[in-house]
C-alpha cells in the first residue's frame, strides 16, 4: 500500500535521507529502526507532510496515489496517519470537537454523511475505556497539561477513532512507563489488520516485545541498510547498532 | 437644535411627569443636566475617545420606555439557563413578571433602584454616584440626569450567597428607538461573597441605547465575581461605565464578555484602596459587521501590596473595530505591586482594526508590572497537527480561533455562561470555518 522510492530529504540545506526504499503491504507491521541522527523520524514526517523538509528526489506513493501531491488533511483523509512522538498541545480545542472534526471530514473524503451524534458517542467512549483513560479526557483542551504518557494514548485514541489503513507511530514508546506501555501496544495491536499496515519508528527494540512486527529496517544516514524479521530487533538489543554501521560501510 | 438639547428636552419632559422626589435626586439630576449640557458628546479629540465615535447615539431620537411588556417565551429563550436570583429590566423598566428573587437568604439584598428608594432613599443617596460622579464622563452625567431604574445589591458582612445574582436587561425591538439609563449599586460588605451576572440581550432587530452606570463597593475580604454578559442586538448601542472600589484584601473578579452591540464602550475602573486588594480582569470581545467595541480600564493601585491582572481577548472580523486601553497608575509610595496586563487579538479580515495601548504609571519603585499586547496569528504548529488528523486547514483555523476564544472561558466557572459563549462564538464565526454542529457536541456529550 505505501511505495517509497529512491527517496532523497533535506532539511535547511542539508542531506537527510539519501536514497530511502520501503514497501509496506497490506496486513504488515513495519519497525524502522536506527542509531539517533539516522533520519528515522525525516520519513514520517515527509510522509505527513511537515513544513521545512524538501524532497530533492524520489517518490512517496499510497495506494497508488502521489501523495507529495496531496495535501497535509487529505493524507489522513485517504487513511494515512502519523503518531507524533511530540504530541503538540492545542489549548482551548477540547479533544471531543478535534475526533469529531477528524472523522467527519474523513467520511466526507470517503462520500458519507457525517456520523449520527449518538453513534459517534458510544465509539468513542468505547475507545476511551479502551485506552484506559478517562472520559474527562475528552472536554480537555487537546494534550494541555497532560503527562507524556497521556500524550502517547491520546495519540493512540485518536488512530482507534479513526481507523487509518496506514498507522505511523514516531517514537510512541518514548516516555512511557511499563504499564502506560502495555495499554498503548494493546491499543497499537488493534489497529492491525489484514488490509491495514503499520510502520513503527523506535529506537529501542523493547516497544516489538509487545508489538511484533513483521519487517525490521535498519536505518542510517539516510538509508535503509539492514532488513529482516523480528529475530533482528532483538539482534540489535543485544549487539547494539555499531556492527550495523560497520557493516553497512564496509 | 442641538444633539444635546434634544436630549435634556427629553428630560424636561420626563421630569414633568415625575411626582415629587427627594431633593437630593432632583439636585444631582439637575448637576447631571447641567454637566451634560456643559460636557457635550463627547468627541474624538479627547483622548479617551479618539477611537470611538458617538454620532450614532448623539443624533438619535431616543424616547423613554414606559413599561416592560416582553413575550415570556422570548424572554425565557434568551434567559440563561441558570438556578439564580433574577431581576429583568425591559428597556430599562422592571419587569417583575420576569423577575424571580426565590427567597433572599438572610443577609442579602436585591432589589429594583425604585424599591430600594422607596423603602429608604437616604440609604441610597450616600453611596450612590460617589464613586462614579457627573464628571467621570458626559455620559455618566447623562446617566444621572435620567436615573431612575436599575437594581441594588446589599450584602450583609460574612454573607455567602449560594446562588448567582442575574440582572437581564432586555432590549425590545419598536416602532420608536429607546434609551435607558440603568444604575446599578453594589455594597458587599467585609467578608461576603457573591457571584454578580450582568446579562445584556434583547430581540434581534432592536436599536436602543443602553447607559449604565455600576458602582461596586467591597468591604475589607469581600469577593466578587462579576460576569457582563454583553449580547445585546447588533444594532444597540451600549455604554457603562463600571467603578469599583475595594477596601483591604477584597476580591474582584470581572468577565467582561462583548459579544453584542453595534457600538459598545465599557469603561471598568477599580480602586484598590488597602493592602491585599485584589482585581481580575478577564475580557473577551468578537465583533463582526462594522460592529464598534471599545474597552477602557483603569486599575488604580492606591495602596501598598495590591495586585491585578488582566488579560483581554479580541477577535475582529469584516469591518469590525476594536478598541481596548489598559491603564495602571501606581500611587506614589504604593510599593509591592503587581500588576500584569496582557491584550491578543485576532483578526479574520483584511479590513477589520484594533487600537491597543496599554499605559502604565508608575510613582513607587518597588514594582513589578508587565504589559503586552499581540495581534497575531494562529499557532502554525497547532494548524499543521490538526491538519494531519484530516481536517481541511479552515476547519483547523476555525477550531483555533474558538480556542482562542476559550482560553479566556477556561476561568469560568458557570457552564450556562461558557457553553452560552462558546456557541454564540462558534455561531458568530465566518461559515468557511464549517464549525457548525461541532461545538453542540460537548454538551450532547455531557448529558449524553
Amino acid at each position: 500500500m505505501l511505495e517509497v522510492k529512491d527517496l532523497h530529504v533535506t532539511v535547511e540545506g542539508s542531506e537527510i535521507l539519501k536514497g530511502l526504499n520501503l514497501t509496506i503491504g497490506a496486513g504488515e507491521v513495519h519497525a524502522l529502526m536506527g542509531p539517533n541522527g539516522a533520519g528515522k523520524s525525516t520519513l514520517s514526517a515527509v510522509i505527513a507532510g511537515k513544513d521545512g523538509y524538501e524532497v530533492t528526489s524520489g517518490s512517496i506513493t499510497f495506494e497508488g496515489r502521489d501523495v507529495l501531491e496531496m495535501e497535509i488533511e487529505e493524507r489522513a483523509q485517504a487513511g494515512l496517519l502519523l503518531g507524533f512522538q511530540y504530541p503538540v498541545e492545542i489549548p482551548g480545542v477540547k479533544n471531543i470537537y478535534l475526533l469529531k472534526a477528524a472523522l467527519n471530514a474523513q467520511r466526507a473524503a470517503r462520500g458519507e454523511d457525517e456520523i449520527p451524534a449518538p453513534e459517534f458517542m458510544k465509539l468513542v467512549k468505547e475507545k476511551v475505556g479502551f485506552m484506559k483513560m478517562d472520559a474527562s479526557f475528552l472536554q480537555r483542551a487537546v494534550n494541555e497539561g497532560f503527562s507524556g504518557g497521556e500524550k502517547k494514548r491520546n495519540e493512540i485514541l485518536q488512530m482507534l477513532v479513526l481507523q487509518p489503513k496506514l498507522a505511523m507511530l514516531d517514537e510512541i514508546d518514548s516516555g512511557l512507563d511499563i504499564d502506560a506501555m502495555k495499554v498503548v501496544a494493546d491499543g497499537v495491536n488493534s489497529l492491525r489488520g489484514e488490509d491495514k499496515g503499520i510502520l513503527l519508528v523506535t529506537h529501542y527494540q523493547r516497544l516489538l516485545d509487545y508489538i511484533v512486527p513483521d519487517h525490521v529496517h535498519v536505518l542510517v544516514d539516510g538509508r535503509i541498510v539492514k532488513s529482516g524479521d523480528a529475530d533482528l530487533a532483538r539482534e540489535l538489543e543485544s549487539r547494539g547498532y555499531d556492527w550495523v554501521v560497520e557493516d553497512s560501510a564496509a | 437644535m442641538s444633539d444635546e438639547q434634544r436630549f435634556l428636552d427629553r428630560l424636561a419632559e420626563r421630569n414633568a411627569q415625575r411626582g415629587d422626589e427627594p431633593t437630593w435626586i432632583a439636585a444631582r439630576r439637575q448637576a447631571g443636566a447641567a454637566r451634560f449640557e456643559a460636557l457635550g458628546f463627547p468627541h474624538r479629540r479627547i483622548e479617551e475617545w479618539k477611537y470611538t465615535n458617538v454620532r450614532d447615539i448623539a443624533r438619535g431620537d431616543f424616547a423613554l420606555a414606559t413599561d416592560a411588556d416582553f413575550s415570556p417565551a422570548t424572554a425565557a429563550a434568551l434567559t440563561l439557563p441558570l438556578d439564580a436570583y433574577r431581576l429583568t429590566f425591559v428597556d430599562g423598566v422592571f419587569a417583575p413578571a420576569l423577575s424571580d428573587l426565590g427567597s433572599l437568604p438572610e443577609g442579602v439584598q436585591v432589589m429594583p433602584l425604585s424599591r430600594a428608594l422607596e423603602e429608604n432613599h437616604e440609604a441610597v443617596g450616600g453611596p450612590l454616584g460617589r464613586l462614579t460622579g457627573v464628571d467621570f464622563s458626559s455620559f455618566a452625567a447623562l446617566n444621572t440626569a435620567f436615573m431612575e431604574e436599575g437594581a441594588v445589591v446589599r450584602l450583609a458582612p460574612r454573607t455567602v450567597v449560594d446562588k448567582p445574582i442575574v440582572l437581564q436587561f432586555l432590549s425590545r425591538a419598536g416602532q420608536q428607538e429607546v434609551m435607558s439609563h440603568p444604575r446599578i449599586l453594589v455594597e458587599a460588605g467585609g467578608r461576603s461573597e457573591a457571584t454578580l451576572i450582568e446579562h445584556h440581550v434583547g430581540d434581534a432587530e432592536a436599536a436602543n441605547f443602553t447607559n449604565l452606570v455600576e458602582e461596586i463597593i467591597l468591604e475589607r475580604g469581600a469577593i466578587l465575581s462579576h460576569y457582563k454578559l454583553q449580547e445585546a442586538p447588533l444594532k444597540d448601542r451600549h455604554i457603562a461605565s463600571i467603578h469599583v472600589e475595594q477596601a483591604r484584601d477584597s476580591r474582584y473578579v470581572s468577565f467582561n464578555l462583548n459579544l453584542g452591540g453595534g457600538l459598545v464602550r465599557n469603561d471598568l475602573v477599580s480602586d484598590l484602596n488597602g493592602e491585599g486588594a485584589e482585581a481580575i480582569y478577564n475580557g473577551l470581545f468578537y465583533g463582526q459587521g462594522r460592529q464598534h467595541v471599545d474597552n477602557h480600564t483603569l486599575v488604580n493601585h492606591n495602596a501598598p501590596r495590591t495586585f491585578s491582572r488582566e488579560n483581554y481577548k479580541g477577535i475582529l472580523d469584516d469591518r469590525a473595530h476594536g478598541v481596548f486601553n489598559g491603564k495602571v497608575i501606581v500611587k506614589r509610595d504604593s510599593q509591592q505591586i503587581e500588576a500584569d496586563q496582557s491584550n491578543a487579538n485576532l483578526l479574520l479580515s483584511d479590513r477589520a482594526e484594533i487600537d491597543t495601548k496599554p499605559e502604565l504609571e508608575i510613582y513607587a519603585d518597588d514594582v513589578k508590572c508587565a504589559h503586552g499586547a499581540t495581534t497575531g496569528q494562529l499557532d502554525e504548529e497547532a494548524v499543521f497537527a490538526l491538519r494531519t488528523r484530516g481536517i481541511d486547514e479552515q476547519t483547523a483555523r476555525g477550531l483555533l480561533t474558538l480556542a482562542f476564544a476559550g482560553e479566556v472561558m477556561d476561568r469560568v466557572d458557570l457552564d450556562a455562561v461558557s457553553e452560552r459563549v462558546e456557541l454564540t462564538v462558534a455561531g458568530k464565526l465566518p461559515e468557511r470555518f464549517n464549525l457548525a454542529g461541532l461545538v453542540e457536541t460537548a454538551s450532547a456529550f455531557n448529558e449524553g
